[in-house]
C-alpha cells in the first residue's frame, strides 16, 4: 500500500475590498482587506453580529461577496461556489451525516475528489488514526461522544488536504474541560501539517491560546489585526481593548512627549509609557486587571469598594476620582475589606495609551 | 478542482443533446395511436409514414417544414462542447439556443393545429398552410425537453444560483410543468367562458352566463330555490364552522383530558383519508334514505310517513361534515399540542384557574389553528363533488352543476367555465386569505428545545360537554362505517335483508382456467386500471412534491415567492375546475391527451402535489442546514449532496408521500369524473356511474373492498415508516448534542 500521510497544500487568502450585503441594505460585512498566510491560524474573533461567520463562508463559498475579491492560492474565487472550491470546514454542529458510518463520512468528500475506493477508504482510515479516532470507523456519529463526533468532523475535513480549513466556532458544543484539550489537538495537528486555517470563534481566550494571527471585527468591519500579545498588550481602541481580556479604561493628561514615548498624568501620578503618535493633551489609557498594583509607595488613592474571594485571587473594585477600575490580587491570604483606603499605582509595562 | 466542475457539466450537456437528438430523429414526433409503449407504429411504416415519423423523417420528405428550425437549435449547442463553462460564448450559444428552439417549438404548437392555421391573422400574412398538424408525441416532448434544459444550462452557466446546474434546471423543470398543466388549462377555462356559439370571443356571453338565476338567484327567501353559487357558500361557511368546533373538540379530548381510549379517536381520523368521499353519503342513504334502517325504524314506531329530507341541504351536510371534521382535527392537534406547556404553566403559577388559563391563555394561542381548519373545511366543502352528486337532491352546489353543464345535455362549455371561474374565485379568496392573513399569526411555540411540562387539563365545565360531543360523534362515525360493511353484504337494502356475498361476486369474482387466471368480475377492468395509474402517478407526484420542496427549503432565487404561491395554488383548485380545464385544454393540439391514461396520471400529479411539497418541507426544515453545506464543501455538487445526504434523510417523508399520493389517487372522483374513458375508467367513477344506476349493493361492496385496500396500504407505510423512525432518533441526538 502506498505511504499516504496526510500533506498539506496550504494556500494564502486574500480578501480585497469584500462586502457582503444581505437583502437590500443589511451590511454584513463592510468593504474588508485581510490576507492570511499559507501555513498560519488566524482567528476572527468578534461579537455576535459582528460579520466574522458570514466572512468565513465567503471564504467556504457558502456565501457570495457582493462585491470586491477573493483569492485562495493564486486563484481567483470570488464567483466560485463551495463546490468547486478547494476548502473544508468544520461545523459548530459538526454536520456529521447521521445515515452514515463514521468511516464513510470520513470517506465522503474522497469519493468526489477522484480517489479509487480502496485509496479513499486508506486516507480516511489514516485521517482517523490522526485524530486519534483509530477502530471507530464502523459506529454511526450516533454512537459517539460530543468530542469524538468534533474529532470525526475535523478527519472528515482534514482528508481532502484543502488548500485552507475553515472552523466554525468548532469548541461551543463541548464542555470547559474539554475544549482547552481540543483547542490544544487542534492547534498541534495544524502545525504538523502545515495547515492554512481561519477559525471562527467569539471567546477570547480560545482565540488567544491557538492563533498566529487574530483579527478582531466589530459592526462588520475589522477593528484591528495582529498576534496575540499585539493585541493584548496594544490594543488600538476601547473596544478592542475591552474585547480582548478585561480593560480598565482610565482618562488622563499627556503632560509631555520625547521621541517615541510620552508621560502621562492622573491626579499627579506620572508614568511614562509608549507614544503612540499621541500629542500633549486629554487621552484614554487601558490598563489590565492583574497590572494594577495595590499598596504601592507612589499613585492615586482609591479606596476598595467591593473584594470578592474566588479563589485563586482577590477580585476588587476600587473607586477614586477617577471613577471606578477593577482590580486582581494575587494575595488571598490578607485580603483587604471594603472600605480600607489605599494607594494604586501601574506595573511598569502595564498601561498602553489608545490613540483612538 | 476546476477540470472536474468542467467536466461534469459537459456530461449534463452531452446527456441533453443527444435526448434532443433522439427526440428528432428517432421517435415519432406525433402521438401515436395505441400508445409508444405497444411499439405498434415500428411495424406499420416507421419510419416513413406520416403518422409515426420522426421530425428528421418528415422533413426530408417535405412535410411538416416549419419543424425544420428547429434543426438549429439543436445543432448550435455543438459548437460550444469543447469550451470552457466561464466562456461567455458557451453561456450565449446554449441560451440562445436553447430559448429560440424552445420558443419555437412551443409557437408552432399552437399556431398550427388539426385545421392549418389556428389564427386568422396567420392565414392572412401566410396564406392556406395545406397541412395540418396532431398532438405532440413523445419525439416532441422529449425535443422540448431537451431545449428546456440547454436553456437552463446556459443560464447557469451565466452565473445564475453560482452556477449551479442542477438547481437552475429543477427550478426551470417545475415552472414549465406548472405552468403546462396548471395554468395553463386554467387560462384556456377562462377564455371558453367568453366564446360564444359560433366560436368568436364576446364578453356579452360571459355576463349572460354570469348572471345567470340558477348561479346567483336569491328565490330560497320565497320559497323557490337559490342559485348554486349562494348554496355553495352557506353550505361551505356551515361545513367550516362545525368541523372547526368537531375538529376542537377531538383534539382537546386527545390532548387535555384523562379520557382512556384516546387512541381509538386518533384511530378514527384516519378513515377518511382512506374513503373515497361519496361513501359516507351512500352510508347516510342506507340509514336515513327513503328505505334506510332509522327512517323504517321511526316510520313503524310512530306511523308517519318516510320522507325524502336526506336529499339536499342536510344530508350533504351531515355527510361533508363527518368526512372533513378529521381533517379539522389533524390540523387543529398540531397547533393545541403546539401551545408551549410553559405558557400555560406559567399562567397557572400566576394565580389563573384552569377555566381562566384555557379562556386566556390557551385558546388565543390556538386562533390562528382554528382560522385555518375553518378555512380548510370552506374550501374542502367547496370542493367536494361525491357527496353532492350522491345526495344532492334539488340541492345545487357548484361542482355538480359544472358536472352538469358538461356532460348533461345542456352540453355548454361556456357555463361550466364560468361556474368553474366563480367556485374558483371562492376557494382562491378562501386560500389566499389564509396565506396572507395566517401566514404572519402562527403562534405555535415549538422550539426544538426540550419542553418539560404537560399540558393541563381541560376545565371540568368544559370537559363534560366535549366529551360528550366527541364521542356522540365518534360513535356516530363508527355506525356509518358499520353500515357500509354490513350494506354490502345485505341482497337488496331495506327490502331483501337477507346475507348474501353475491355483489362481491359479481364485481370481483375470478375463474381458474387453462390459460391462466381470468378476471370475469365486473369490477376488475376498473380495478386495476386504478391501481395501475394510482402506482404510476404516486412515485412521479412524490419526486416533483420532494424537488420543489427542496428548491423552496434549501435555495434563494428570484421570485421565489410566487413561485411557491404557484406550486401550492392547485392545492386550492377544486377537481371539478381541474376537470373541466383540463378537457378544454387537453383535447386539441399541441397537447392532446384526453381520452388517455396520461392525463388521468398528470391530473393526480398536480392535484397531490402540494401534499408532497408539503410534507417534504416540513421533514427537509427539521435538517439542519448545515448538512448540505459540509457536503458543499467536501465537494459534491447540489445533485450529489441533494441524492446522497437529503434523500436518504427523508426517507419517512417519501413514503409518506408516496402513500398518500397513491391513496388520493384512488379515492378521487372530482376530476377523475371528467378525464375517464371507455378504456381508462377509474374505480371511484365505476362506482358513481353503479350509483346512478341505483345499483347500491355492486357499489358500496366496491368502496368497502377500496377501504381495505387503501387501509393495507397505510397499514404497510405506518409498518415502514415505524422502522425508520427508530434509526432516526438515535439520529436526533447527534444532531442536537446536549
Amino acid at each position: 500500500m502506498t505511504d499516504n500521510k496526510i500533506g498539506s497544500k496550504a494556500a494564502p487568502v486574500l480578501f480585497e475590498n469584500v462586502s457582503k450585503v444581505f437583502g437590500k441594505n443589511v451590511v454584513a460585512v463592510d468593504n474588508i482587506n485581510l490576507h492570511v498566510e499559507a501555513g498560519k491560524l488566524v482567528t476572527l474573533l468578534g461579537p455576535s453580529g459582528c460579520g466574522k461567520t458570514t466572512t468565513l463562508r465567503m471564504i467556504a463559498g457558502l456565501e457570495m461577496a457582493s462585491s470586491g475579491k477573493i483569492m485562495i492560492g493564486d486563484r481567483d474565487v470570488t464567483k466560485l461556489p463551495a463546490t468547486d472550491r478547494d476548502v473544508s470546514m468544520v461545523f459548530q454542529s459538526y454536520a456529521l451525516f447521521p445515515h452514515m458510518s463514521v468511516l464513510e463520512n470520513v470517506m465522503y468528500g474522497l469519493t468526489f475528489s477522484g480517489f479509487a475506493k480502496d485509496e479513499a477508504r486508506s486516507r480516511a482510515l489514516h485521517g482517523l488514526q490522526l485524530v486519534g479516532l483509530k477502530g471507530f470507523d464502523n459506529r454511526l456519529p450516533s454512537e459517539l461522544s460530543g468530542g469524538q463526533q468534533q474529532r470525526v468532523a475535523v478527519a472528515r475535513a482534514l482528508v481532502l488536504e484543502p488548500q485552507v480549513l475553515l472552523f466554525d466556532e468548532p469548541l461551543s458544543n463541548l464542555d470547559a474541560k474539554l475544549r482547552r484539550q481540543v483547542r490544544e489537538d487542534i492547534r498541534a495537528i495544524q502545525q504538523d501539517l502545515g495547515l492554512t486555517v481561519v477559525y471562527v470563534t467569539h471567546d477570547q481566550e480560545e482565540a488567544l491560546a491557538v492563533s498566529d494571527e487574530i483579527v478582531v471585527m466589530r459592526n462588520a468591519a475589522i477593528a484591528q489585526m495582529g498576534t496575540p500579545r499585539e493585541l493584548y498588550d496594544a490594543p488600538n481602541d476601547r473596544f478592542v481593548a475591552d474585547f480582548i481580556g478585561e480593560a480598565n479604561l482610565l482618562n488622563c493628561q499627556i503632560v509631555s512627549t520625547d521621541g517615541d514615548t510620552a508621560t502621562i498624568e492622573i491626579e499627579g501620578y506620572r508614568q511614562t509609557l509608549p507614544r503612540r503618535g499621541l500629542t500633549n493633551g486629554p487621552a484614554t489609557i487601558a490598563v489590565r486587571p492583574s497590572r494594577l498594583v495595590i499598596g504601592s509607595d507612589d499613585g492615586i488613592a482609591a479606596t476598595v469598594a467591593k473584594a470578592t474571594y474566588v479563589g485563586v485571587r482577590m477580585e476588587y473594585t476600587l473607586t477614586g476620582a477617577f471613577g471606578q477600575v477593577f482590580a486582581v490580587h494575587d494575595d488571598v491570604d490578607a485580603p483587604l475589606a471594603p472600605g480600607t483606603e489605599i494607594t494604586m499605582g501601574f506595573a511598569g509595562k502595564g498601561p498602553v495609551l489608545l490613540p483612538d | 478542482m476546476t477540470d472536474r466542475t468542467s467536466k461534469t457539466t459537459h456530461q449534463v450537456l452531452i446527456f441533453w443533446i443527444i435526448a434532443g437528438w433522439v427526440g428528432f430523429f428517432l421517435l415519432p414526433w406525433y402521438m401515436v395511436d395505441g400508445g409508444l409503449w405497444s411499439f405498434e407504429w415500428l411495424f406499420d411504416g416507421y419510419p416513413f409514414d406520416e403518422d409515426y415519423a420522426p421530425a428528421a423523417f418528415l422533413i426530408a420528405q417535405g412535410e411538416k417544414l416549419w419543424l425544420a428550425p428547429l434543426l438549429i437549435a439543436l445543432t448550435l449547442p455543438l459548437l460550444v462542447l469543447k469550451r470552457a463553462k466561464s466562456d461567455p460564448l458557451y453561456a450565449r450559444v446554449l441560451i440562445l439556443s436553447g430559448a429560440l428552439g424552445f420558443g419555437w417549438l412551443i409557437a408552432q404548437g399552437f399556431g398550427i393545429g388539426i385545421r392549418g392555421f389556428n389564427f386568422n391573422w396567420l392565414e392572412a400574412y401566410f396564406g392556406e398552410l395545406g397541412d395540418r398538424q396532431f398532438g405532440m408525441g413523445y419525439g416532441a416532448m422529449i425535443c422540448a425537453s431537451s431545449l428546456l434544459f440547454l436553456l437552463t444550462q446556459g443560464i447557469a452557466a451565466r452565473g445564475a444560483i453560482n452556477g449551479d446546474v442542477f438547481v437552475v434546471s429543477a427550478i426551470g423543470g417545475v415552472i414549465t410543468i406548472v405552468t403546462v398543466f396548471v395554468f395553463f388549462p386554467i387560462a384556456k377555462m377562462l377564455f371558453a367562458a367568453f366564446v360564444t356559439e359560433d366560436g368568436a370571443y364576446s364578453i356579452a356571453v360571459f355576463f349572460s352566463k354570469f348572471f345567470d338565476a340558477r348561479l346567483w338567484g336569491l328565490g330560497c327567501f320565497f320559497g323557490a330555490r337559490c342559485g348554486a353559487a349562494w348554496n355553495s357558500l352557506f353550505l361551505a361557511i356551515l361545513v367550516g364552522f362545525v368541523t372547526t368546533v368537531l375538529g376542537l373538540c377531538f383534539a382537546l379530548v386527545v390532548t387535555r383530558s384523562g379520557f382512556r381510549y384516546k387512541r381509538v379517536l386518533r384511530a378514527l381520523t384516519v378513515l377518511p383519508i382512506i374513503t373515497p368521499p361519496f361513501v359516507i353519503g351512500l352510508a347516510l342513504i342506507l340509514l336515513f334514505g327513503l328505505s334506510g334502517s332509522v327512517t323504517r325504524f321511526v316510520a313503524e314506531l310512530f306511523g308517519m310517513q318516510p320522507t325524502r329530507w336526506l336529499y339536499g341541504m342536510p344530508g350533504i351536510f351531515i355527510a361533508q361534515a363527518l368526512a372533513f371534521t378529521p381533517i379539522a382535527f389533524l390540523v387543529l392537534i398540531g397547533v393545541v399540542e403546539g401551545v408551549s406547556p410553559s405558557m400555560e404553566e406559567a399562567a397557572q403559577t400566576l394565580r389563573a384557574s384552569r377555566w381562566q388559563t384555557f379562556r386566556t391563555v390557551s385558546l388565543p394561542l390556538m386562533r390562528p389553528g382554528l382560522a385555518n381548519a375553518f378555512l380548510l373545511g370552506f374550501i374542502e366543502s367547496m370542493a367536494d363533488f361525491g357527496n353532492p352528486l350522491v345526495l344532492g337532491g334539488n340541492f345545487d352546489v357548484l361542482s355538480t352543476e359544472i358536472f352538469f353543464a358538461i356532460v348533461g345535455a345542456q352540453y355548454d362549455q361556456g357555463r361550466a367555465a364560468v361556474l368553474a371561474m366563480v367556485l374558483l374565485f371562492f376557494t382562491l379568496s378562501a386560500f389566499y386569505a389564509q396565506r396572507v392573513w395566517l401566514g404572519k399569526k402562527s403562534y405555535t411555540t415549538v422550539t426544538g428545545k426540550g419542553d418539560a411540562g404537560v399540558h393541563p387539563l381541560m376545565p371540568t365545565g368544559l370537559s363534560v360537554p366535549v366529551l360528550v360531543i366527541a364521542l356522540g360523534w365518534a360513535v356516530f362515525t363508527i355506525i356509518v362505517y358499520a353500515m357500509i360493511i354490513y350494506g354490502s353484504v345485505v341482497e337488496l337494502w331495506g327490502v331483501n335483508n337477507s346475507l348474501t356475498l353475491k355483489h362481491y361476486v359479481t364485481a370481483f369474482s375470478v375463474r381458474f382456467e387453462e390459460e391462466g387466471i381470468r378476471w370475469t368480475g365486473a369490477a376488475w377492468d376498473s380495478f386495476w386500471t386504478t391501481i395501475t395509474i394510482a402506482a404510476i402517478a404516486a412515485p412521479l407526484t412524490a419526486a416533483v412534491g420532494l424537488v420543489t420542496a427542496y428548491l423552496l427549503t434549501r435555495q434563494n432565487f428570484a421570485g421565489k415567492n410566487a413561485f411557491e404561491f404557484g406550486t401550492m395554488l392547485s392545492f386550492a383548485i377544486p377537481g371539478t375546475v381541474i376537470g373541466v380545464s383540463y378537457i378544454l385544454a387537453f383535447n386539441v393540439p399541441p397537447i392532446e391527451i384526453t381520452g388517455t391514461g396520461v392525463i388521468l396520471v398528470v391530473s393526480f400529479i398536480f392535484r397531490n402535489m402540494p401534499v408532497g411539497v408539503r410534507a417534504g418541507i416540513a421533514s427537509m426544515s427539521q435538517l439542519d442546514r448545515s448538512l448540505d453545506e459540509s457536503s458543499l464543501t467536501l465537494g459534491a455538487n447540489s445533485w450529489q449532496t441533494f441524492r446522497r445526504i437529503i434523500l436518504p434523510l427523508l426517507r419517512p417523508a417519501i413514503l409518506a408521500a408516496l402513500v398518500y399520493s397513491f391513496v388520493r389517487a384512488m379515492t378521487a372522483i372530482s376530476a377523475v369524473i371528467f378525464l375517464v374513458s371507455a378504456e381508462y375508467d377509474m374505480a371511484t367513477s365505476y362506482i358513481i356511474g353503479r350509483v346512478e344506476n341505483n345499483d347500491y349493493g355492486l357499489a358500496i361492496a366496491y368502496s368497502t373492498t377500496l377501504i381495505f385496500v387503501m387501509l393495507a396500504a397505510v397499514g404497510l407505510l405506518q409498518i415502514l415508516v415505524g422502522r425508520v423512525q427508530i434509526g432516526r432518533r438515535t439520529q436526533s441526538t447527534t444532531e442536537t448534542p446536549s
